[in-house]
């Protein structure tokens, strides 16, 4: 934090740029190389995505987009998606809040925990709900019993998809709250702030770029999640079918317009998200470096 | 406090350690014919194999394009530094229809690879198309900080002192970039290993041949083999996280050497 918030200050006329300057011979063929590779695996596929959903004509786009099976995955990724991210948002303050604040026995253990999700495969994620949930599952007799679907029905994607979503927002916030320090909050605990006073009006103010961020993340892998929720769907048409579940049926019956189609919609999502991504990151920038011109009126 | 380790219990600590029950009720024996399988082992190969040959890939381009997204200026550079994030924000599926679609013998690429005798689709380098593609923002993202803070002077003394620029590079660059570069390899080949939605798309899925193993868990899975595939996945799991601990103690042996810091 320090060390990046130190960079603008360091005001020595063309220190950044002199010796930045590479030698033509060293310089233009690498930016070739790097535009070369970026333009072939992220520039092309994008524009395919686009190509291919259109390719049949403006009609038939849109007729794949108004289907009924397609607006149900619509639905249905939207749910999951609205439950997903506000409960992974709950955690992820508290979480960030528990490993920010305090020292506790299993700190570690906490933080590696918040991690898992991120270093197992999907596939494996969304199996471990089969296990527990299922027909043979841990609970699945006693769910059978009173008549619960969990597992291939839509409770079973919900929780596939906060599982793998969890450690978006605990992870932005964990850094973003230790930066910020507690002075602020004993300041208005002295004062006689209440604890929820303080959380609305100290903590979660500071910390607001870092949770949109989070969320806008946590927000794009719950819509576009495929192998955990593909794993716990069971693939019932019409019922259990998110939009990326959609496409791969779509696919797999060779209609590739309106699976393209379809994927367009998570492609614009996906552009959306990189955008509001790159000005929350200017804005947050752009925050603290008021808070240092502030706090440091003259560096030297 | 109490409440943030109790909902971490209930959704991440009880869901795995299903994992272990369920490869138990195998016995020894049982297991063992599970993750020993002939079609087993080929897919642990081929996971490995295509993920290591992704992340060298991502390896050598993700630093050329951190290098030039830091150090250069050019028309687009900051559309591309956004661009990088794409396959964190792509869903998997999407990724895997497209570059399929691109790769296979009537796409974009695919038919002008076609024309030299070269097979990307439903072939092992698809697989390794397909996880170079998601592990891409890794290295660049964990490097370009790196670059951006390395002090300028020091490279200028270098400079001053009559080091040539490769010579700067390998000796003032580079052992400060080191640590950060093998940090992003290893998230990409981690990830890599468990990818599952944009590789079954362009792989084939041919047993023995272009099969990963989350593609296996699934297909047991979906056989109601619920015991078979958590035995798989328990092995997999295993493979990968030793692998995974060996590169951070190798990391750490060369964050300690003296020289290199």
């Amino acid at each position: 934090m320090a060390g990046t918030a130190s960079i603008p200050l360091r005001n020595v006329p063309g220190a950044s740029l002199g010796v930045r300057r590479d030698p033509r011979s060293v310089r233009w063929p690498l930016i070739v190389i790097c535009v070369g590779f970026l333009a072939l695996f992220l520039l092309l596929p994008l524009v395919a995505v686009f190509a291919n959903a259109l390719s049949s004509g403006v009609a038939a786009y849109l007729r794949a987009l108004t289907d009924p099976e397609a607006l149900s995955a619509i639905r249905l990724t939207l749910l999951t998606a609205g439950i997903a991210v506000p409960a992974n948002l709950v955690f992820g303050v508290a979480a960030a809040w528990a490993i920010a604040r305090f020292d506790f026995t299993g700190k570690r253990l906490l933080i590696t925990l918040i991690d898992v999700p991120f270093s197992i495969s999907p596939v494996i994620s969304g199996m471990v709900f089969v296990l527990l949930f299922g027909a043979q599952g841990l609970f699945g007799k006693w769910l059978m019993a009173h008549n619960l679907r969990i597992v291939f029905a839509v409770p079973g994607l919900i929780l596939a998809t906060i599982f793998v979503t969890f450690p978006y927002i605990a992870r932005e916030l964990i850094p973003a709250l230790q930066a910020v320090g507690s002075e602020e909050e004993e300041a208005a605990l002295a004062l006689g702030a209440s604890g929820w006073k303080m959380l609305w009006r100290i903590t979660l103010p500071n910390i607001k770029w870092s949770i949109l961020y989070g969320v806008i993340l946590c927000n794009a892998r719950a819509m576009g999640e495929f192998g955990a929720v593909s794993v716990v769907s069971g693939h019932i048409r019409g019922l259990t079918n998110t939009m990326p579940l959609y496409i791969e049926i779509l696919y797999n019956d060779y209609q590739l317009p309106a699976a393209f189609a379809v994927a367009s919609l998570l492609t614009l999502l996906a552009v959306v998200t990189l955008i509001a991504k790159s000005i929350v990151e200017w804005k947050f920038e752009e925050d603290t470096a008021s808070v240092i011109a502030v706090s440091k009126p003259d560096p030297s | 406090m109490g409440w943030t380790i109790f909902y971490l219990c209930l959704i991440i600590l009880i869901p795995l350690s299903m994992i272990l029950v369920k490869s138990a009720s195998l016995g020894w024996l049982g297991f063992w014919r599970a993750v020993a399988a002939p079609r087993a082992l080929a897919a642990y190969r081929i996971s490995l194999e295509a993920s290591f040959i992704a992340a060298l890939i991502n390896a050598v381009f993700g630093l050329i394009v951190a290098w030039v997204l830091v150090r250069y200026r050019f028309p687009g550079r900051r559309i591309f530094d956004g661009l990088v994030d794409l396959p964190f924000a792509l869903p998997t599926a999407v990724a895997g229809i497209v570059l399929t679609t691109m790769y296979s013998e009537h796409g974009w690429i695919g038919s002008r690879l076609a024309a030299v005798g070269i097979k990307v689709a439903y072939t092992p380098l698809g697989i390794v198309v397909a996880l170079t593609f998601i592990g891409l923002p890794f290295v660049v993202r964990t490097v370009q900080p790196v670059l951006q803070e390395i002090d300028v002077e020091v490279e200028e003394a270098a400079r001053s002192l009559g080091a040539g620029l490769w010579q700067t590079f390998r000796r003032v660059l580079l052992p400060e970039l080191l640590p950060a570069w093998l940090t992003g390899i290893t998230m990409a080949f981690a990830r890599a290993l468990g990818e599952y939605g944009s590789v079954v798309f362009i792989a084939g899925n041919m047993p023995m041949r272009t099969e990963i193993t989350p593609l296996l868990v699934m297909i047991k899975l979906d056989q109601f083999d619920y015991a078979g595939a958590s035995a798989i996945a328990l092995a997999f799991l295993l493979i990968s996280f030793a692998l995974l601990l060996a590169i951070n103690a190798m990391q750490r042996r060369l964050g300690a050497l003296p020289a290199l810091r």
